[in-house]
């Protein structure tokens, strides 16, 4: 029971890795903390829905109609919104991503009103394998589960082996040396939004399909989001998927031991980990892991 | 030789502050000028200006016919104007051959395997072809100043500007840095440099150009310009009578 636990917590994980993706890049690349994080996630499965709903197609297929769009999305907010907040330090994106989770989540309640939602997904959304009599494997959530796999990846890959993403490393490092070695960093930053913002589509898509939505289900999305991302350690994608995964595994444990211990054990791990990154210098979090080793000595 | 840089009537004002006052400067294709001049005199600010990294208050750059006055440093780095920094900025959490192939790939504009061969050829020149994997923050003062030569040679530039690259080194190091820049020189790439550290400048540069309180005070062959009373002031102050 207990490995059906952690299974379950592990794929659970997934889809939060999935969901702090497009947080974890756009902060490790522009270090913005995207509050609206959650809010455009939420906006996503909204036009993916619309989509799915006006051409009576599955939303997979809407999600592929739906990726452009949000990529740019994602860059008009960079160069309407973020690149004139980056500019006056690192507070203000903060304060105007909030402003702007509190115009999205309004401006959807105003457009789509107080019901819940859902992608119909068919079969899909119930079906499992049965590895043995007591453990099944949900097929959403496998699929979730590879999915974030393969997007972090994906995202690891380009940025350390295509041009492009070579100089969204650059521009992240040194905005005005970037410049000085030909890189448009304003275009860099931009097309880095894009990116970031196509893949809290994908997110927001499964949000969309595993569990119902409304317009105000964003800022709860964020705090999970968000969690993967410190407990992982910032700006590392790999450590996101960790984190994740560190989440659900803590949050399934946790609803064994008490009924209300699901968010209580995601939150407590969250804190610990926090708190010890207080202690120990570093924000790698294989700083930490040398730490431990090292204690017992 | 034919011109390729002619900067006419430069001014730039930070607020009340004018850093530059309407300065003329020209390069001819492999040429080496050198600027000297005290703090505060204008130089980075003026190699600012050339390379792109903020516009002038007034004043025209133009670079190879064309006026690129408003266009940006990443432009004029594509166009062919590089520059490197006083302090060096390598891109810490890259390696040096990243460092390289990142200028080389966006800089020069070159595909894939040109930009790779541009990359080690670049590393070669400056003497960093063993240390090419190192991450670039690991690098010691010497390598970073390397770096940042062979990061803006890897651009494909046609004039190098170079800003106290001299500064902070033993003798013995600059005067690898500058078996370094003269093999540039050779290579046809034009260069203008600023240094403290003249004995180290004037085995390179063939002109001299002095400045003082953003305007140039006396320009021409090492040896006359650094003689003219204006410089010698500007230097020692003007002698008690």
């Amino acid at each position: 029971m207990w490995f059906d636990q952690i299974l379950q917590g592990v794929l659970l994980g997934g889809y939060y890795a999935l969901l702090a993706c497009g947080l974890s890049f756009m902060f490790g690349v522009m270090r913005i903390v995207n509050l609206a994080h959650g809010s455009i996630a939420v906006l996503s499965a909204f036009v993916v829905l619309s989509i799915a709903e006006a051409f009576h197609i599955s939303p997979f297929l809407a999600l592929v109609v739906a990726l452009p769009i949000m990529a740019a999305a994602g860059w008009l907010l960079q160069v309407t919104i973020l690149e004139r907040s980056l500019r006056s330090g690192s507070l203000t994106p903060l304060l105007s991503t909030f402003g702007l989770a509190v115009v999205l989540d309004n401006a959807m309640f105003q457009k789509f009103g107080a019901n819940t939602h859902s992608l119909d997904i068919g079969d899909l959304a119930f079906a499992s394998w049965n590895v043995t009599p007591d453990i099944a494997i949900g097929q959403l959530a496998l699929l979730t589960f590879v999915v974030a796999v393969a997007l972090l990846g994906g995202l690891q890959l380009f940025l350390s082996r295509t041009p492009l993403g070579r100089a969204i490393r650059a521009t992240s490092e040194d905005p005005d040396t970037a410049e000085l070695v030909g890189i448009d960093s304003r275009r860099a930053y931009a097309a880095a939004a894009a990116i970031a913002i196509a893949t809290v589509a994908i997110a927001g898509t499964f949000l969309a399909m595993r569990a119902t939505f409304d317009p105000y289900t964003g800022p709860t999305q964020l705090i999970f989001a968000f969690e993967a991302v410190v407990i992982g350690g910032t700006g590392s994608l790999w450590g996101t998927l960790i984190g994740g995964i560190a989440l659900g595994v803590a949050q399934n444990i946790g609803s064994q031991i008490s009924p209300q211990g699901f968010l209580i054990a995601g939150h407590a791990v969250f804190f610990v980990v926090l708190a010890a990154r207080f202690f120990i210098a570093g924000r790698d979090p294989r700083t930490l892991i040398r730490a431990l080793r090292r204690a017992p000595a | 030789m034919p011109r390729v840089l002619t900067a006419v009537g430069i001014t730039k004002r930070f607020n009340a502050f004018t850093a530059v006052a309407d300065v003329d400067f020209h390069l001819d294709a492999n040429e080496a000028v050198g600027i000297v001049g005290p703090n505060g005199a204008g130089k980075t600010t003026l190699l600012n200006v050339l390379a792109g990294s903020y516009p002038p208050t007034a004043g025209t750059v133009t670079f190879g016919g064309a006026d690129v006055s408003r266009s940006n440093a990443a432009d004029r780095c594509r166009l062919g104007i590089a520059r490197s920094h006083q302090i060096p900025r390598p891109f810490g959490n890259m390696t040096v051959f990243e460092n390289v192939f990142v200028a080389a790939s966006m800089g020069a504009g070159a595909a894939r395997e040109q930009a790779y061969d541009g990359s080690i050829e670049s590393l070669r020149l400056c003497g960093m072809l063993a240390i090419a994997n190192r991450k670039a923050e690991t690098l010691g003062l010497l390598d970073r100043k390397r770096l940042e030569l062979a990061r803006a040679l890897a651009t494909g530039p046609q004039i190098l500007l170079l800003d106290e690259i001299g500064g902070g080194l033993t003798d013995a190091e600059a005067a690898e840095l500058v078996t370094i820049i003269r093999e540039l020189r050779g290579r046809g790439i034009a260069i203008v440099w600023i240094e403290h550290i003249l004995h180290v400048l004037l085995q390179v540069v063939e002109r001299l150009v002095c400045m003082d309180a953003g305007r140039i005070i006396a320009q021409g062959v090492p040896e006359e310009a650094l003689a003219h009373p204006a410089v010698v002031e500007a230097y020692l102050g003007s002698g008690v009578t």
